[in-house]
């Protein structure tokens, strides 16, 4: 109660594990009891399923981070991400194929063409991320903390119905052009090239992004509004333009994951985005939210989980409890552990 | 804070000067001008919609009456702008601005129970006047009396999430959860869902003999809130000791995995255990009612089985079963308010407001902070429990896909707009948000479509029809609705004084050295 709203102190820290601490061993293991299973059950499936999860973590860990980048600097849960990595999936589909003209078999001309749809979806995102916070969450940075989170849910069904408006209520489908032949083979498991692509795309942008916050002045600079807007400003940072520009961030890795997502999976729809966006921001939660190397993890985690509770033969919930599995996991996360698995212990999380 | 020290308050923008220009300009010139204005926005609506036009008009000139300051004056346009009314033949126009200016030429000590009054006068009588109600412009026709139920059930849940959300400050994105754990109560024990077990105790319809649980809906009511205030207080205690936003995630969490349970729990994990009956929902419920014997003893005046009702016929209008759920709703309302409003200034409702103004300080001052949350929590649950359960009632089913994240936010839409903390302002916005969200988008997409000739000749994708499918965008619309609200009126449309201080002065995370931030407005 009062306890729980200052610091933790070391001693607290240490307290912790308890009955708390060995029901989470417990579940861990229960969990990875029940992989070990479907292992010795089917190796090769379990192989397949687990190259599968890697993937769509991929894509999930460009998503979270958006949420991680967001939350890190203004503390707000930013719930129109998802629907803005839609977005990105939609202008991935129209750029391509209107533009550029993208379809099946062109054989290595789809190099070029991704790349340019790939940075003109990353830029129209980061773009429509940036005003998004211009105007709906920029106003409000010295109301209430739960002013801006009620804000991000109306533009979030806002951006959701702008996809409904000129895309359609259907699924739109992208050309399958990654092509499928095999990179390797392992246990007889063939692992695609278009896996391969997604996690080549996906591993520089990360890179990129690392370097960025790390070793720049920009990314110094986020850190430290990060830290404390206030001591910042006094230190010559523009506060506001720093956060814009996290904003775009976020959103170009949103528009990335966007063409990932659209290109391999090659169905978007309007509504997909909120769903996927909760879980990134499950992964981002589960890596502790606001640490970058965390988001990826987390995701992959989530990717794994999600891709072996669908895909293993023996004893799963299967794909129709993912969601609730993912929430739960989030739900823990929160209640006994809101630092997550990597993140520090702040005085505000417990 | 650095916003502030970024651009220093004394710009002068465009919008500025504008306004001390029209300052400065002298007063009949103002008025004359503004009317000139009115009178072409009339005249363009008239042309494209009369009654719009109409309304346009009289709410101009109400405006206008509210700043003529000599009495007599004023209740002489007044009057004339009640028999222009009557003169042209909107009756009914005519005595609702009779009603509003009786309303407003009561005395004061009388005027805040007036309004009130006169409000459920007009509600418990609607029924027999639904039909006869003149067109509103855009709007259409009012809205029917099974839509008035739809209306009256969401303000229920608006009320008690206003509870949460309001009064505690507590943001509970997965209220829908309580509001199908209401309906689920209802419906198990009043249905065929446990053919194995037979139970019968006071449920009225039914034969004999017929399997499965049936207990007197008249029970499950406050059945289904209790059980759903303690899965509240299940659900609160682990979860109320975070943070704002990470409460908000997890009720989210909450919101998303209930449904999901009502959808896959015809057959748990493949034990072919069936508890919701799955996607198919469970139909039918048994109906409320009073008995035979009760419904004799009066007379025929209260039915003895809603469903198949009723016999009476009051002012030459055939009572419809649906009537009779629309009553019964307006006293699970009234006993609702009049519980919220008992519990606003209670010792508890203090602690609440003390809560949501500031944790820490609240915790210093002495208040149990869990106790107190998990109270607010388990109060507002059991309202959305009865809620559902009533309205499972009047559908006679329910089905998980009523339990999805819209609702939620659909909810706490209505809780925003109307004004956080405010009673009656959310108990206006839940009603217009429920008539939009039942009739009124589809009355206004049609309106939209043929008499704006841009959207009546879009072509969308995925549609085959010209036009916008207005209802289609009803989230979105939501969205809007609550991103304008807390950008220009954060504390709602009928604002409680104190939320709307909390809202613009700012209550958290207030640095102590910022001289510039005393005292201005944001």
């Amino acid at each position: 109660m009062a306890a729980d709203v200052s610091a933790p102190t070391l001693a607290n820290r240490f307290q912790r594990p308890g009955v708390v601490g060995l029901i989470g061993m417990l579940v861990v293991l229960g969990g990875a009891a029940l992989l070990l299973k479907n292992l010795t059950v089917s190796p090769s499936r379990f192989v397949e399923v687990t190259l599968i999860g890697l993937t769509t973590g991929c894509v999930y860990a460009l998503v979270a981070l958006g949420y991680t980048l967001v939350y890190g600097i203004l503390e707000l849960i930013n719930f129109a991400h998802g629907d803005v990595f839609m977005l990105g999936g939609m202008f991935t589909i129209t750029i391509s194929t209107h533009l550029f003209n993208l379809h099946t078999g062109q054989g290595f001309a789809i190099v070029p063409i991704v790349v340019a749809t790939l940075i003109l979806a990353m830029l129209a995102c980061g773009l429509l991320n940036a005003t998004i916070e211009f105007i709906a969450y920029r106003p409000l940075r010295s109301a209430p903390r739960l002013a801006p989170l009620i804000t991000a849910i109306g533009v979030s069904f806002i951006i959701e119905d702008v996809g409904l408006f000129f895309w359609g209520p259907n699924y739109v489908t992208a050309p399958d052009v990654f092509p499928h032949s095999k990179v390797f083979s392992f246990h007889g498991v063939d692992y695609g090239w278009n896996k391969l692509i997604v996690v080549a795309i996906t591993i520089p942008v990360l890179l990129g992004l690392l370097y960025l916050v790390q070793q720049t002045r920009q990314g110094k600079a986020m850190r430290a509004t990060a830290q404390d807007k206030e001591a910042a400003a006094i230190m010559g940072i523009n506060v506001n333009r720093t956060i814009s520009f996290t904003f775009m961030i976020a959103g170009a890795l949103a528009g990335a994951a966007g063409l990932c997502y659209s290109l391999y999976v090659t169905t978007v729809r309007f509504d997909q985005g909120f769903q996927l966006g909760l879980i990134a921001f499950t992964a981002a939660v589960l890596g502790g939210i606001g640490n970058l190397p965390g988001a990826v993890l987390g995701a992959v985690l989530i990717g794994l989980i999600q891709s072996w509770n669908e895909g293993l033969p023996w004893h799963m919930p299967g794909s129709d409890w993912t969601q609730s599995i993912v929430f739960s996991i989030l739900i823990l996360i929160l209640v006994f552990r809101p630092e997550g698995l990597l993140g520090e212990r702040t005085p505000e999380g417990g | 804070m650095s916003e502030r020290l970024a651009n220093p308050p004394e710009v002068v923008g465009i919008r500025n000067v504008f306004r001390a220009r029209w300052r400065a300009l002298p007063f009949w010139h103002r008025v004359g001008i503004s009317i000139g204005i009115e009178l072409l926005i009339a005249i363009g609506l008239f042309l494209v919609d009369r009654s719009l036009g109409y309304a346009v008009a009289t709410g101009a000139a109400l405006a206008w009456l509210r700043r003529v300051p000599p009495l007599p004056w004023r209740l002489a346009g007044q009057l004339a702008l009640i028999s222009i009314f009557l003169v042209t033949g909107v009756p009914s126009l005519a005595a609702a601005l009779a009603i509003a200016f009786a309303v407003f030429w009561a005395p004061p000590r009388y005027r805040t129970w007036v309004l009130p009054v006169v409000a459920v006068t007009l509600a418990v009588f609607y029924p027999f006047y639904a039909s006869k109600m003149f067109v509103i412009p855009v709007f259409g026709v009012w809205p029917d009396v099974a839509t008035g139920v739809y209306m009256l059930v969401f303000i229920m849940m608006a009320v008690g999430l206003n509870i949460v959300v309001g009064y505690a400050g507590l943001l509970d994105l997965g209220y829908v959860a309580f509001y199908a754990m209401g309906a689920y109560t209802a419906a198990w024990f009043s249905s065929l869902q446990f053919p194995t077990h037979l139970l019968h105790f006071g449920a009225v319809g039914i034969a004999p003999n017929l399997p499965g649980i049936h207990i007197s809906l008249w029970l499950l009511l406050p059945l289904a809130g209790v059980v759903t205030a303690l899965a509240g207080i299940i659900i609160g205690l682990p979860t109320l000791r975070l943070r704002g936003d990470y409460l908000a995630i997890v009720t989210l969490g909450f919101g998303e995995i209930l449904p999901q349970i009502a959808r896959n729990g015809d057959n748990f994990f493949g034990t072919g255990f069936n508890l919701t009956n799955g996607p198919n929902g469970i139909t039918p419920l048994d109906s409320l009612g009073f008995g035979n014997s009760i419904s004799h003893a009066t007379a025929g005046f209260l039915p003895s089985n809603y469903l198949q009702c009723c016999s009476a016929s009051y002012f030459g209008h055939q009572v419809q079963s649906t009537d009779v759920f629309f009553w019964t709703a307006i006293v699970l309302l009234l006993i609702t308010v009049f519980c919220s409003l008992r519990l606003q200034y209670s010792r508890l409702g203090r602690a609440w407001i003390a809560i949501r103004e500031d944790e820490t300080a609240a915790a210093a001052m002495g208040v149990p902070l869990m106790r107190t949350k998990t109270w607010a929590y388990a109060t507002g649950a059991f309202f959305g429990g009865v809620a559902g359960a009533y309205y499972a009632s009047f559908k006679s089913a329910t089905f998980p896909g009523d339990f999805y994240f819209n609702i939620s936010v659909f909810i706490l839409c209505m809780v925003i707009l109307g004004g956080m903390g405010n009673i009656w302002g959310v108990i206006v916005g839940a009603a217009f948000l429920a008539y939009l969200n039942q009739e009124g988008l589809a009355n206004t997409g049609q309106w939209l479509n043929s008499n704006i000739k841009v959207i009546g000749h879009l072509h969308l994708p995925g549609s085959d029809t010209p036009g916008l499918d207005v209802p289609l965008f009803a989230s979105g619309i939501y969205g809007a609705i609550i991103l304008i609200v807390m950008l220009f009126r954060p504390e709602g449309l009928i604002p409680s004084k104190r939320v709307a201080a909390e809202m613009h002065e700012g209550v958290h995370d207030e640095p102590l050295y910022d001289a510039q931030h005393a005292g201005s407005e944001t």
